[in-house]
């Protein structure tokens, strides 16, 4: 999704230059204690011709009720980041520590957010959220109660005792995060959550999730492809590089909180979005793999034009 | 109004060309049956007699090929004596549709011959319980482990070779040897049932419950499910509705190791009593029986996938049949009432 026509744009400011406003709040967010601490993660594969190395030394550390995005090109390794962070894969290098403690193996203090939803089809809104709750034997009655108000408080009241089938994408993804969040998590990892839902309640959701964020003890790590997505919504993102996949930067987003859509055309948030696309689409990358044009021949009759 | 369709490619068919489809596949078949049966220039190999004439070794109500017959009628045309009389037949064991028709009442009627044969609905009593208690036990040890292989390679390592290759054993060549474990009662028959069920439910369940989405596994264990959570919690609950399913279709291979099952030690149940009309030439009968084993295999069948249905709300959504007409009732009671 590149748009050359940033690319164009003259008079931008620094996306390294923050308004003193920013800054300070900067400041106050790395005096917060540590959640997770991601230190020299490295992560190879068996292939085909001997050792591939996914992850090489990958370190950053995401700070209490931070909100930091995973950004990167097609098989940088994010995904694989996240699921190791979750606990899913096994890194071959490195280590975590969750609140300054190791940890390997999922576990609810870790939450995760899938893609795919993941919701369990046989039970209804209510009961998928109380799932994590009983998991750590919470009794019924007080888990359904706790249930219910993070079904309240992601707006699906009304859907309570509907089964997942009967959603929407965009309703399926707020359980899901209902269901994580009601586990109490120390941080919710998010993979590409928005990534199969249309434009319109993938901003819906957006606008939902930072709202949330407002209003719950809770640190975000979020993967995404989207790098506006990335930039609405993180304090600091994370900028992974290909083959193999290893740290390029790690960026401060400049634009002020509270954050909302119309942000979009703001210098701060073009200037870190010139940023982005030159890390994620360098010019002289975009020439090698694929030629600039299509080899097509003319098929239709002389004056007989589209445009 | 576009051009009805009769013959398209992976096209769904109206209700009404449902119906009708649905119809000719029992009608075709039995207009076949009736066409062999009551026209009487179409095959009938037979002469059924009707007046044996000077022909000694005839009798009335016999019947005789027709080559036979018409040799008879040749031979006794020539010497002047009298001609033996017929009509047209099919052989015994082709009963003419009606005949069968009632013969599912009247099989029912038929007294034993001996004493210690049973009646129809006993022989069917005892073919069901046999087939009851080899399904029960088999899926009581078939099931539980089928998960289990389902849920940990390990297990399955250790067991499915081992199932895979006694799979293929047909169950009926354990038949001497269980009757010289188990007596010769209905207890052989029980073993010949499971053995024929068990190897096949537990490579069956086994590969249902793996077919369950990893991402679920994932995403309970980032909500802190442990083993024993993820088997109990996860892996049965998602596979249950194909569970079921196969349940359905594993009962069906059960009742198909019936008869040989019977046949086994003392024949017993609805196989005893097969053989037993088959013996009298009895053929309607025999053909009754076995209609009434497709119809009891059909109805259960069909029971079980209405019940499968509403088991498992989460997998159809469309409101249930009796909750439809209940919804109907009430709705015209309104009217009724509001009037």
């Amino acid at each position: 999704m590149t748009s050359p026509h940033l690319h164009d744009t003259a008079g931008l400011p620094d996306y390294r230059a923050q308004a003193p406003a920013v800054a300070e709040r900067f400041r106050r967010l790395r005096e917060r204690p540590v959640v997770l601490e991601v230190d020299r993660l490295g992560r190879e594969f068996s292939g085909e011709h001997g050792m591939v190395t996914a992850l090489r030394e990958v370190s950053f550390s995401v700070h209490r009720r931070e909100f930091v995005c995973v950004i990167g090109p097609s098989g940088c390794g994010k995904s694989t980041l996240i699921r190791m962070v979750a606990g899913l894969d096994h890194p071959t290098s490195g280590r975590m520590l969750l609140d300054g403690r190791e940890v390997a193996g999922p576990g609810p203090d870790r939450g995760m957010v899938f893609q795919g939803y993941t919701l369990f089809p046989w039970l209804t809104v209510t009961q998928n959220v109380m799932f994590g709750l009983e998991m750590q034997r919470v009794d019924r009655g007080t888990a359904e109660a706790r249930a219910r108000e993070w079904i309240d408080l992601v707006g699906l009241g009304k859907f309570a005792k509907h089964y997942p089938a009967q959603l929407s994408g965009g309703m399926k993804q707020r359980t899901a995060i209902a269901r994580a969040l009601a586990a109490n998590p120390r941080i919710l990892l998010m993979d590409e959550p928005f990534g199969a839902l249309d434009a319109q309640t993938r901003a819906q959701m957006q606008t939902h999730l930072m709202e949330i964020w407002r209003n719950v003890d809770v640190t975000i790590l979020f993967i995404t492809h989207d790098l506006d997505e990335a930039i609405l919504l993180a304090d600091r993102i994370l900028v992974l590089k290909a083959n193999p996949g290893e740290v390029q930067e790690l960026i401060e987003v400049p634009v002020p909180r509270p954050r909302s859509l119309a942000q979009v055309t703001s210098p701060e948030f073009l200037a870190t979005r010139r940023r982005l696309d030159e890390l994620i689409h360098p010019p002289a990358a975009a020439h090698e793999g694929e030629p600039e044009k299509l080899p097509i021949v003319r098929l239709t009759q002389v004056g007989d034009d589209v445009e | 109004m576009p051009r009805t369709r009769w013959f398209a490619v992976r096209q769904e068919l109206s209700i009404r060309q449902r119906r009708l489809f649905g119809l000719m596949a029992i009608l075709l078949p039995l207009a076949a049956w009736s066409l062999v049966s009551y026209v009487p220039f179409v095959w009938h190999p037979m002469i059924e007699v009707t007046e044996p004439g000077d022909v000694t070794w005839l009798k009335s109500g016999q019947l005789v090929p027709r080559a036979d017959f018409e040799r008879e009628v040749a031979r006794l045309g020539q010497a002047g004596g009298r001609v033996p009389e017929g009509e047209r037949a099919n052989p015994i064991y082709l009963p003419a549709p009606h005949r069968v028709a009632v013969a599912l009442y009247t099989a029912f009627t038929t007294e034993p011959k001996l004493r210690g044969d049973l009646w129809l609905h006993e022989s069917l009593a005892m073919s069901i319980k046999t087939i009851f208690f080899g399904f029960i036990i088999s899926s009581a040890v078939g099931v539980p482990l089928g998960i289990l292989c389902g849920a940990f390679a390990s297990i399955a390592r250790m067991t499915e070779p081992v199932v895979d290759f006694i799979r293929y054993m047909p169950a009926p060549a354990f038949g001497a040897l269980m009757v010289a474990i188990l007596g010769i009662h209905l207890e052989p028959k029980i073993a010949i049932i499971v053995i024929g069920t068990f190897f096949q439910q537990v490579l069956v369940v086994a590969n249902t419950v793996r077919k369950t989405e990893l991402s679920l596994l994932e995403a309970a264990q980032t909500l802190g499910a442990r083993r024993k959570h993820l088997v109990l919690r996860v892996l049965v609950p998602a596979s249950l509705p194909d569970l079921y399913n196969d349940m359905r279709i594993l009962l069906g291979w059960a009742w198909t190791y019936l008869i040989v099952a019977e046949v086994v030690g003392v024949s017993s149940g609805i196989t005893f009593f097969i053989n037993q009309q088959a013996k009298y030439r009895n053929f309607e009968n025999v053909y009754a029986a076995i209609v009434i084993i497709g119809i009891i295999g059909l109805v259960t069948d069909q029971v079980l996938a209405f019940i499968g249905e509403r088991a498992f709300p989460w997998r159809n959504h469309r409101p249930s049949r009796l909750r439809t007409i209940l919804g109907r009732l009430f709705a015209g009671r309104e009217v009724t009432l509001f009037d």
